[in-house]
């Protein structure tokens, strides 16, 4: 099957920056892709790679099979969703929806149809008439994305679209855009520096660094097995063990990651102290001292939460052991 | 002071601040209201008797007329003086006028666009600083000196005949200049010359809003048009010209009025033929006709009203 989008060898470079650097990428169509990286890791770049913003320095991109050198933005069906929207505010709601449609000679009365169904699409009937000044955050945000997909583009960018968006209507959106995405079967490319954004939505994660991919997986792998310590770190919620101290554990001399629901609390494991306990609802998260290093404990709800102070014993399988490179 | 001698030289958490200006300040603080109106006070006397007032009087002037015979104004409310305006010799002066004004408002406009999009979009650090030099540096000399300039530039012996020889396109010229209307013996005596330098003293005015317009846009704006697949032709047509055309018209308010209003260059080169501003200035001079003078006067007020209303309506502001 030909991929959406292939990256071979991509490199773009701005004078001396390496901005991507090196980049070899598949992304399956209809695949919900999320590349997640720390701000001046390429993801971006590549983004704009994809949508023809920027073109490779070195390099193939591939969409559809079609190679996409040289081919400028608007002879790409391929729509951007910006990180800041970027709708047009001279024009009202319903023309910013209906201008792709617009400048590519679609009558009125079909692109206002269309603009005013895709405006359905995104929960926002009836608002066509105002201007972008006149919404909320949460409201441009959908509006860029109705402006977007009535293109019918084949893959659709988004650039760190909920960024700008408070907790709860980024949850919210997060799994609106889930499910748009299985109804429209259209391929997503996100880009996000939010792990759990990236977990919880992508069916398969590009993990950027320096301006190349770390680690591409499905979320379970990237969160399971890190490739390197950079991934542990950054994915976040695993606990990072140094070499030293996982001799001292009876393991091998190496960087490792442990998973804090795989630890549990034993009358006989290796002794630790607690530091801190935070209570999340469905869990409890303790701070444990062990040997000079700080662990994270999940403790599930219904557990008995040992006190701040109190010396426990922490037994895993080995099997929760990963071991990793030491790619900082 | 007080604060300060009270807690016996400790810090204390309300510091006074003593004497007349800490008076001040403190009193201002309280009462914004007071500082703003002692700040606008002067320039809005300024404005309001002087320059409103003196404008007000120039129009009731406009009402009266003079008569013939004795050459007096006639303190009588009448319209006689701008049916005078429609006389076919003055009407000819407003129209000659009128149309010099709408060429070089389009004319400044097409060679200010690309010049401003440059130093809106590409234009950093050292070269913005030269655009900006290279746009204000005709400011700072004299403007009758510059159009004398001008005048050798364009007379029969000046540089641009010499290097139109030079070129062997003579023939080129004197086509130009054979043309009706237009033409004339020399650039310097024509109605071209007379754009052109029209052309050339208030292109600062029309670049710099129309600069500052551009640099508002912001440039993802640009990309998501192309992203949406409208061509380069499409977005400038469609995205960029109405988000700059606010300060394309502020520039056009520039151009447009200062044409309008000129005496100078219409004096110095050209053909003979009146301006509105030659005319204010000898109606009012030598033949001492206030009446006609104001009336006259009174016209670019109108027209350029009549603009604004226009271009309000076209929604040149809508982007603002």
């Amino acid at each position: 099957m030909t991929s959406a989008v292939r990256f071979q060898q991509v490199s773009r470079h701005f004078g001396q920056v390496r901005a991507v650097d090196g980049v070899d990428l598949e992304i399956a169509p209809g695949e919900f892709f999320a590349m997640l990286g720390p701000s001046g890791s390429g993801k971006t770049t590549c983004l704009r790679l994809i949508a023809g913003f920027e073109q490779p320095t070195s390099g193939h991109i591939q969409i559809f099979g079609e190679t996409a050198d040289g081919v400028p933005p608007y002879r790409r069906n391929v729509n951007t969703v910006f990180q800041d929207y970027a709708l047009f505010p001279h024009l009202n709601i319903l023309d910013n929806v209906a201008y792709g449609l617009m400048v590519k000679g679609i009558g009125k009365a079909e692109r206002m149809k269309a603009a005013g169904d895709a405006l359905e699409l995104v929960k926002l009937p009836g608002y066509g008439a105002r201007r972008p000044g006149q919404l909320s955050g949460g409201q441009r945000q959908r509006v860029a994305l109705a402006r977007a997909l009535v293109n019918k583009p084949k893959v659709l960018l988004l650039d760190e679209p909920l960024g700008a968006l408070d907790l709860k209507l980024r949850e919210q959106m997060q799994e609106e855009l889930k499910s748009l995405q299985r109804a429209l079967g259209i391929t997503f490319v996100f880009v996000t520096h939010d792990q759990g954004e990236a977990l919880s939505m992508a069916d398969r994660v590009a993990v950027f660094n320096d301006g190349n991919i770390v680690q591409q997986g499905t979320p379970q792998d990237i969160y399971r097995c890190p490739k390197t310590r950079f991934v542990a770190d950054f994915v976040g919620s695993s606990n990072v063990i140094a070499p030293d101290l996982m001799a001292l554990l009876g393991g091998e001399k190496r960087w490792a990651s442990l998973r804090p629901e795989a630890i549990r609390l034993t009358g006989d494991g290796v002794e630790a102290k607690v530091e801190n306990a935070s209570f999340l609802g469905a869990a409890t998260r303790l701070s444990v001292d062990l040997k000079g290093s700080r662990l994270h404990v999940m403790l599930p709800a219904g557990t008995p939460v040992p006190d701040v102070g109190a010396s426990i014993h922490l037994a895993w399988q080995p099997a929760d052991i990963h071991y990793m490179d030491d790619a900082a | 002071m007080t604060a300060l001698t009270m807690s016996g030289g400790k810090t204390s958490i309300l510091p006074g601040r003593g004497g007349f200006f800490g008076q001040l300040s403190d009193a201002f603080w309280r009462h914004p209201k007071l500082l703003l109106l002692l700040m606008l006070t002067p320039p809005l006397l300024w404005l309001g008797i002087i320059y409103i007032g003196s404008l007000i009087a120039l129009l009731l002037q406009s009402f009266f007329s003079i008569d013939d015979f004795s050459g007096l104004v006639n303190y009588e409310f009448t319209l006689s003086t701008y049916a005078q305006l429609l006389n076919p010799a003055n009407f000819d002066i407003i129209i000659r006028t009128v149309v010099m004004a709408a060429l070089v408002t389009v004319a400044s406009a097409l060679i200010a666009f690309p010049i401003a999009y440059y130093a809106a979009r590409y234009a950093q650090g050292k070269w913005k600083a030269l655009f900006y030099l290279g746009v204000m540096l005709p400011l700072w000399s004299s403007y009758l000196v510059k159009i004398y300039a001008w005048k050798l530039i364009l007379a029969k012996e000046g540089i641009l005949t010499w290097i139109f020889e030079r070129l062997h396109l003579s023939w080129l010229l004197d086509a130009v200049l054979n043309l009706p209307v237009i033409g004339g013996n020399s650039l310097s005596v024509s109605y071209l010359g007379t754009f052109i330098v029209f052309v050339y003293i208030w292109l600062p005015y029309m670049i710099l809003p129309t600069q500052a317009a551009l640099e508002r846009v912001p440039g993802n704006l640009i990309e998501a048009s192309a992203d949406l697949g409208a061509t380069p032709r499409q977005t400038f047509r469609t995205v960029l010209l109405p988000l700059a055309l606010p300060g394309i018209v502020a520039g056009s308010i520039f151009t447009f009025s200062l044409t309008l209003g000129d005496y100078i260059i219409p004096q110095i080169i050209g053909s003979s033929r009146l301006f509105i501003g030659q005319a204010v200035y000898a109606q009012q001079g030598t033949a001492g006709n206030v009446p006609l003078a104001a009336a006259f006067s009174v016209v670019p007020i109108v027209i350029m009203a009549l603009y604004l209303s226009l271009a309000k309506k076209m929604g040149a502001f809508d982007a603002l």
